[in-house]
């Protein structure tokens, strides 16, 4: 592991997340890309004092959703807000098992290998993991992001530009039918299909490619 | 670790079977596993020929249609919906895949890794039993589901006979054909047939098929002094030779031999006559591999001597309807095979008839069949429709031709009697004096139906419009079909009446989706198929296609495979109306051999939840093709 430049010491699962992602051969094929679709439950959407209940995150590979590749993990909480409890059904003390932030930032960062991230709204799971990350003294992710918002308004034809499309004006638009939703594997399975039915759209114009698609995500490009 | 997508999955398959055999654990270890896959319209999933995928597949959402390429026509097999299993026999069988699977409309399906279910096979019989059963009927039309429980059933049935359930499976064929070069003369290929105790042999030129010589070649060419035993087999042969792929199945193969009425299919590589021949099939390994099958029905029916023969063979053939049925063989199969043998019976007949007339007739005529009959869809014994066109003669030769022709059809229609096709009781049949006619009559009759649409000449266009000729002169035939066009042509009116007529039809459904039955009379309470869901489906082809001017389609099925073509935009549509008609008719075949009628009228109360769904599917193109027709003639106004 190449460390010596670094100013001061990360833990290795940090370490081998940015070597991975900066070192993957893999998103040169489209085939051969793993997607990993996410969706995150919050106590809140105030990225100080709110903090994530709950990862899900589903693989895709090839135009196919990887069922065995999917992971849930619900994050102990100290930060409670009742108020979002009947949005997402976690209550402080369910029995779910559950982890401390830190061991579920490291499933989640080891899970996650070099995989790009899709989500929708993706730039509020990523902040909120990259919170969490913070409180870690690591982050922010490395990992390439996509938008299902953004992809859909390349794809569409009518001028979008300042509208935001929410989840479920995407599932109309896409005829994806919405079960589960919030609960964050159940938001990242409807997100996967979302973006396997875009990736269908997309691939018709344009031969597909990752470059292409981070293109749509403008609001992300670093 | 909680894995809500798992649950749900696994939530969806336990409701269809073979899933819902699994144990728990089973079924829990496959939901986990399943690779979800989105495909768009008219987008393969696989096609015919290609290796097997590592997965079979399961609709969770949409449809996807099994398709066989044959004579470069895509055949739809099959449809798949909801909880459906698709492309799981090569699996297993390691085998290429039999079929192609396209997305009728796009469709959410999960692929099942298939070394799970290969363990799980290993330890669950019933699973085990639910796949050889599948798989020997190799596909299921919608209504297989409707009898979830025969399913299990079949195999009872499959133990007992091994062969009625070869139709669909590949043929077996002569891998080693004898062969011979074209430099050979007929007498060395006579001797090499002797030899070999072949009743055929293939010419070949360069491992290519170019030419076969059967027995009856030698009998008919050779044996009457016709051609010299010393001349070459070309001088003889039948060439080119017709050349099929290997996948053929038997109910393909007896189809293709009775259409091109030859009892010799060529094996090739690639199917074309350009690559090299790997085999030949002959009608007799049909027959060996089941002794009641339709060409052989059909052979014996040009061979009746009496009507009590072809009255054993039309019953033969009411047993063969029943077996098709129970092993869920494709309607378009059946229908094509049973009326071909229904057109073999009624030629002997009329043949048997001539026969008993003191002489020959005195113009040339023909025979033709109408209705159901007519649009070959009939496969219950229903009455007899027909009707006989003669060639226009002088005024005074007119009185002793008709009389004739009368004389002639009263021996036929009662000779169809006896072998089981009962009297029409509206008396339309060749032997009433207003249904046997000369041409012209028959001109100006169509003409005056066209021009003056009373309700009753609407009713009569419906019926005399869906004719085949079964026998005699086909030009006859023709002449009528372009008098009829051009009568509507001169007044285009009458197609707006025909569509008034087709709209007719009483609905199937009611405000609420519940089934509209009947309100009095002997069929009270129960519902009208015929007239509730196959006429409109029947009115509406006809229609069509008589405003686009087609002539000699007088089959509902490719009434629409036409219309697909010449109103692309249409396409979804009319797809849509076959597949109802073909269900609708599978149906109606089902229930009239169950209850030993006519399969018109069912009883809903003996309907089991799945077969009124199905029903009710079958509806919806029913509407959405009379909307069309509602749009297209402005109907409402005329209403």
């Amino acid at each position: 592991m190449i460390r010596f430049f670094k100013k001061k010491q990360t833990p290795k699962y940090w370490d081998d997340h940015i070597y991975k992602v900066r070192n993957s051969k893999k998103y040169a094929n489209f085939e051969n890309i793993r997607f990993v679709a996410l969706d995150t439950e919050t106590t809140g959407f105030d990225y100080e004092n709110d903090r994530i209940l709950c990862i899900g995150a589903v693989a895709i590979k090839n135009n196919k959703i990887l069922v065995s590749d999917s992971i849930e993990i619900y994050v102990k909480q100290d930060v409670f807000n009742k108020e979002t409890v009947k949005i997402h059904g976690i209550r402080k003390d369910g029995n779910e098992t559950k982890f401390s932030e830190e061991e579920a930032i490291i499933k989640f960062i080891d899970y996650l290998d070099d995989a790009v991230i899709v989500a929708h709204h993706t730039a509020f799971d990523i902040n909120m993991i990259n919170m969490a990350l913070k409180r870690l003294k690591i982050g922010p992710i490395e990992s390439k992001q996509l938008d299902t918002n953004y992809i859909h308004k390349k794809i569409a034809k009518t001028d979008t530009y300042k509208k935001i499309f929410s989840l479920e004006e995407l599932c109309e638009i896409y005829n994806v039918k919405m079960h589960d939703r919030h609960t964050a594997l159940g938001d990242a399975l409807i997100t996967a299909y979302l973006f396997l039915k875009q990736t269908a759209k997309y691939k018709k114009n344009n031969a597909l490619n990752l470059l292409d698609l981070i293109n749509t995500n403008y609001n992300l490009i670093k | 670790m909680k894995n809500t997508i798992a649950e749900r999955i696994y939530d969806f398959l336990k409701n269809f079977p073979p899933f819902d055999v699994l144990e728990k654990d089973q079924l829990f270890k496959i939901a986990s596993n399943v690779k979800v896959t989105y495909i768009e319209k008219d987008n393969f999933v696989f096609k015919q020929d290609e290796n097997p995928h590592e997965y079979f597949y399961v609709v969770k959402d949409g449809a996807i249609g099994l398709y066989r390429s044959m004579d470069h026509e895509q055949i739809l097999v099959d449809i798949c919906d909801e909880g459906d299993i698709f492309g799981l026999r090569p699996l297993i069988q390691n085998d290429l895949y039999l079929m192609s699977a396209k997305a009728n409309e796009e469709s959410i399906l999960y692929a099942v890794s298939v070394e799970i279910l290969k363990e799980i096979i290993e330890t669950n019989d019933k699973v085990k039993k639910f796949l050889i059963a599948s798989f020997s009927s190799n596909i299921k039309t919608p209504y297989a589901k409707g009898t979830n429980g025969q399913l299990f059933a079949n195999i009872e049935m499959l133990q007992t006979s091994n062969t009625s359930f070869m139709e669909i499976q590949s043929a077996e064929f002569s891998k080693k054909p004898i062969t011979t070069l074209k430099t050979s003369t007929i007498k060395e290929a006579a001797q090499i047939m002797s030899e070999k105790r072949v009743g055929s042999i293939l010419i070949v030129e360069n491992r290519n098929p170019i030419g076969i010589i059967t027995d009856k070649d030698l009998r008919s060419k050779i044996a009457t002094g016709l051609v010299s035993i010393d001349e070459s087999v070309t001088a003889i042969m039948s060439s080119p030779v017709k050349t099929f792929k290997q996948k053929i199945t038997v109910a393909e193969a007896q189809i293709a031999m009775i259409k091109n009425k030859i009892t010799h299919l060529c094996i090739t590589k690639d199917g074309t006559n350009k690559t090299e021949l790997i085999g030949v099939m002959s009608e007799h390994d049909i027959v060996v591999l089941h002794g009641n099958n339709p060409s052989l029905l059909i052979k014996k029916a040009y061979r009746a001597k009496d009507v009590n023969a072809l009255k054993f063979i039309r019953e033969k053939a009411s047993d063969l309807l029943q077996g098709y049925i129970e092993q869920d063989i494709p309607i378009t199969f059946i229908s094509k095979i049973i009326s071909e043998i229904n057109e073999a019976i009624t030629i002997k007949t009329i043949e048997l008839s001539l026969e008993e007339m003191d002489k020959k007739p005195p113009v040339k005529f023909g025979w033709i069949a109408l209705g159901s009959q007519g649009r070959k869809e009939q496969l219950l014994m229903t009455d007899q429709d027909n009707a006989l066109v003669f060639e226009d003669v002088s005024l005074e030769k007119y009185q002793p031709t008709k009389q004739y022709f009368l004389q002639l059809s009263k021996k036929i229609t009662e000779k169809l009697n006896v072998i089981g096709f009962e009297y029409c009781p509206a008396d339309m049949m060749a032997n009433n004096p207003k249904w046997c006619l000369s041409l012209t009559e028959w001109k100006n009759q169509f003409d005056t139906w066209i021009k003056s649409p009373t309700e009753d000449a609407i009713m009569m266009c419906t019926i005399f419009f869906d004719y085949d000729l079964v026998y005699g002169e086909k030009k006859l035939v023709n002449a009528m079909s372009d008098s009829i066009y051009e009568s509507i042509k001169s007044f285009e009116i009458f197609l707006n009446f025909l569509g008034r007529n087709a709209l007719r039809n009483p609905p199937p459904i009611g405000f609420f989706r519940q089934f509209l039955v009947e309100n009095d009379g002997a069929h009270k309470d129960q519902f009208d198929l015929k007239s509730r869901a196959l006429m409109p489906l029947v009115d509406a082809a006809r229609l069509l296609t008589l405003s686009h001017n087609i002539k000699d389609k007088n089959n509902t099925v490719s009434r629409y495979k036409k219309l697909m073509k010449i109103e692309p935009k249409n396409q979804d549509l009319y797809l849509s109306c076959i597949d109802s008609f073909n269900i609708l008719l599978q149906f109606r075949t089902q229930q009239g051999l169950k209850n030993n009628d006519s399969g018109r009228y069912v009883d809903l109360n003996n309907l089991n939840k799945f077969e009124k769904l199905k029903l009710k599917g079958c509806f919806k193109p029913i509407r959405d093709v009379q909307e069309l027709l509602n749009i297209r003639y402005n109907l409402a106004q005329m209403m």
